[in-house]
């Protein structure tokens, strides 16, 4: 077919000459031939349908150019044609798992637009659950990376963890994953009875068995000669991609904005910062790591300090009212109406509100116009920009080094092509 | 000596019996002698079991898009297990592959991606459409989605955002059971899906 | 976040350093934006990570705001992590012109970003290394999110067109 050769003259009129020069010179004078092959976008070794043009020097990486937009589902214009509350399900399938993180920024974002109070036992509730899918998100990093490395092993130990916690979603939401939780003004109903003591046994088994995740990997001889000093990147370089998230505090910045910027009363509890100092494969791997005992004791003074009150704002111009109350209030009928029907209305404006992912910032850019619907909403996707580190990290390493980078990035798809 | 002649049964031993003393004798004919082809080669134990064998030990292809991923991630984990019915062995190469799940929204961009792999996996093959969005277009109803029908035959439709993996499992079963009662499966003439596998030997793929 | 009256004096030392480089200023929900003239985007990060200390570009990314006039809109969200301030510069353009000066050189990030911008509403950015398109793909024709592209999708089946769905058999 003409379109075939077509293609394959195009492939063969590629020439790599400016950098096999360039190359050549550095060697003083012997030229080498340098390999362009395509990784993907289906391939066992990406998170997600990452598509990367790589070019080879025998083993080691020259040139690393990333092509996405495989999984590019139009989140951002389908939020557009939908009321507020409705955009919230899109918007939670952006980055597939960290499905509270997206929702929390969505809300947060709508919530500073109509000046809403959130009152304090939703933000409790919210930083639990918050705290629960960070852990998840570590877990399948955790189980996923190890079976790039080749520790298949590890793969089912987190998944079992991660069981237990969707468990516990499925008790507060009714829902595994993509659980439509938040809500704007605070959560859509309050714990069952039951879940405390469920989250209470989870949070005791959970330092134990990541201390036997630790015990199975950090000493390891193989994933240190894979991780340990491979394809580190200095925090200079870091700052000007843009990277934020494990990433940035592998190479020494205790940035977080969970700390720095506090939302939804982080700045009522108690935790560390796990910083690295090197910035290696192996820097990112044990900040996650530890992230996640950190992340169990939010949790726990959380739920310690969960104080009495109402789960979502008392507006009824914004939040629905309880279902009793449908039966006796006029008012409270024709609020339930206009909000199913119509929705509420958010004051014309632009707001950007930053949260902290389990990746790295995550921000919901919203305009609206005094309508109904958003005008135009945008999530900055912590994986989008990191990705663009990708390539100053893995120039000079080898390839099986490539493999073990892109899993200590952790990028997800979902959330670098929305 | 009155004669009584008990009627045949149609399907029964002597029927059968009958059926084959004609067809040797060269007397059935066009339909009858293609029904009977099929009556015999359909329920003989051979047949039966290599629809058994192939059920019960299908290569999936890891076939992750998005979401629905993570859910069949949770499949193969430990609680509900995969494995048990013989699907443990994810093969990363489409050729040796037997079962293409498609787990997530297919972007235009990727269609004909997926549409490649699906071609370069050898005959018998099936594919489950995993999820909402691979199987119509899910939540998003946009420019940017394209439904797995569009460009390539499916077996199963999964529902769910993401399926349970238990309803993933129910859906896999369901295939295996469709491929141990009807390995036939003509019913893919209508996607023109015969004969697209993608061979590299210099000839060009026929079919879509 | 610089409040009210961080803001103006913000805006006031740019236009004294570029003439004419704010157009307005908002003070919003307790954050700042400043609007500037196309022309100026570079000098004006600069001078806002040089003198003011936004060192971190954050975000870039593409509003439409059809139907006013100039429709596509660029934001640049500046964060300055010593003090935990954030700015927003935004710049308008007009379809006519959709053309604005990439940032990239300065600002390694903006990389993909802009290109997703590109992509998404047809704004060029000129010195771009590589403006290319990056979600969709690199033949398609139109500018997705621009207000006025049709939303897509497949009909939803309903009996009376339900033989028309590719996966239907009978």
């Amino acid at each position: 077919m003409s379109t075939r050769s077509g293609y394959r003259a195009q492939e063969e009129s590629i020439t790599l000459s400016p950098l096999e020069e360039q190359i050549a010179a550095q060697r003083g004078g012997e030229s080498t031939e340098l390999l362009t092959l395509n990784i993907g976008p289906h391939h066992p070794a990406t998170h997600g349908v990452l598509r990367l043009l790589v070019t080879l020097e025998g083993e080691i990486v020259r040139e690393l150019k990333p092509i996405i937009g495989y999984v590019h589902t139009g989140i951002e214009k389908t939020a557009e044609q939908k009321a507020y509350w409705k955009v919230i399900p899109v918007i939670e399938r952006m980055d597939y798992l960290s499905y509270y993180f997206n929702a929390m920024a969505f809300c947060g974002a709508v919530e500073t637009l109509l000046e809403c109070e959130v009152p304090k036992r939703a933000q409790y509730l919210r930083v639990i659950h918050l705290e629960l899918n960070r852990i998840m998100s570590h877990l399948v990093w955790l189980g996923t990376s190890a079976l790039d490395l080749g520790a298949i092993s590890m793969f089912w130990y987190c998944f079992r963890e991660r069981e237990t916690i969707l468990d516990l979603f499925e008790f507060s939401s009714g829902q595994r994953m993509h659980t439509r939780y938040f809500q704007v003004g605070g959560v859509i109903e309050d714990i069952p009875r039951g879940f405390e003591a469920k989250l209470r046994e989870f949070i005791s088994i959970m330092p134990g068995r990541t201390d036997q995740y630790a015990d199975l990997l950090r000493r390891n001889e193989i994933l240190l000669q894979r991780l340990r000093g491979v394809c580190p990147l200095d925090e200079a370089t870091l700052l000007g991609l843009g990277v934020t998230g494990p990433l940035l505090r592998a190479a020494g910045n205790p940035w977080d904005l969970r700390k720095a910027d506090p939302y939804t009363s982080y700045e009522d509890f108690e935790f560390k910062i796990p910083v690295g100092t090197v910035g290696d494969n192996y820097d990112r791997f044990a900040v996650r790591l530890a992230e996640i005992y950190e992340s169990v004791k939010i949790i726990e003074q959380a739920l310690d300090g969960l104080p009495e009150g109402p789960y979502i704002t008392e507006d009824r111009k914004i939040a629905l009212p309880p279902r009793h109350e449908l039966a006796t209030s006029m008012e409270a009928l024709i609020h339930h109406f206009k909000l199913v029907t119509e929705g509420f209305r958010v004051p014309p404006g632009e707001i950007y509100y930053p949260i902290e992912s389990p990746r790295g910032e995550l921000g919901c850019f919203i305009r609206s116009d005094g309508s109904s619907k958003p005008a135009r909403v945008h999530m900055r996707d912590p994986s989008f920009v990191n990705l663009q580190a990708t390539a100053p990290m893995v120039r000079g390493a080898y390839i099986a080094d490539l493999i073990a980078t892109l899993a200590m990035l952790d990028p997800i798809l979902g959330g670098i092509d929305r | 000596m009155a004669l009584t002649r008990e009627p045949i049964e149609p399907g029964s031993f002597r029927a059968r019996g009958l059926l084959a003393r004609d067809m040797l004798r060269g007397d059935l004919e066009g339909l009858e002698l293609e029904r009977h082809v099929e009556q015999s080669l359909l329920l003989t134990t051979l047949d039966r079991a290599v629809a058994w064998g192939r059920s019960n030990a299908i290569f999936p292809a890891t076939f992750g898009l998005a979401c629905c991923a993570i859910e069949m991630m949770s499949v193969v984990a430990a609680r509900v297990d995969i494995a048990r019915f013989g699907f443990e062995a994810f093969r990363a190469s489409p050729r040796q592959a037997d079962l293409l799940i498609l787990s997530g929204r297919v972007s235009i961009k990727m269609a004909p991606v997926v549409r490649r792999i699906y071609d370069q996996m050898l005959e018998p093959k099936w594919a489950i459409a995993m999820g909402a969005c691979s199987s119509s277009m899910g939540v998003f109803n946009n420019y940017a989605i394209v439904p797995a029908d569009k460009f390539m035959p499916i077996d199963v439709h999964v529902p769910g955002c993401p399926p349970r993996p238990e309803a993933l499992m129910h859906g896999i079963l369901k295939l295996r059971k469709m491929i141990q009662e009807d390995p036939d499966m003509g019913w893919r003439e209508r996607y023109d899906a015969e004969g697209t596998e993608e061979v590299l030997s210099g000839a060009e793929p026929t079919g879509a | 976040m610089p409040d009210q009256v961080g803001l103006e004096l913000i805006a006031g030392q740019l236009s004294s350093a570029i003439p004419g480089a704010v157009l307005q200023t908002t003070f919003f929900r307790g954050r700042g934006t400043v609007e500037i003239a196309p022309g100026v985007v570079r000098g004006v990060l600069s001078s806002l990570r040089d003198e003011h200390g936004y060192r971190a570009l954050m975000s870039v990314h593409g509003v439409d705001y059809y139907p006013e006039e100039p429709r596509l809109g660029v934001h640049y969200e500046l964060l300055d992590m010593e003090r935990v301030d954030r700015l927003t510069v935004k710049l308008r353009v007009p379809l006519a012109q959709a053309s604005v000066e990439s940032v990239t050189a300065d600002w390694p990030t903006a990389d993909h970003q802009e290109r997703e911008v590109y992509d998404m509403f047809g704004v060029n950015f000129d010195g771009h290394p590589d403006l290319r398109r990056i979600l969709m793909p690199e033949d398609y024709e139109g500018y997705p999110q621009r207000r006025d592209f049709p939303i897509g999708g497949e009909p939803v089946l309903f009996t009376y067109n339900d033989a028309t769905s590719p996966g239907w058999t009978r």
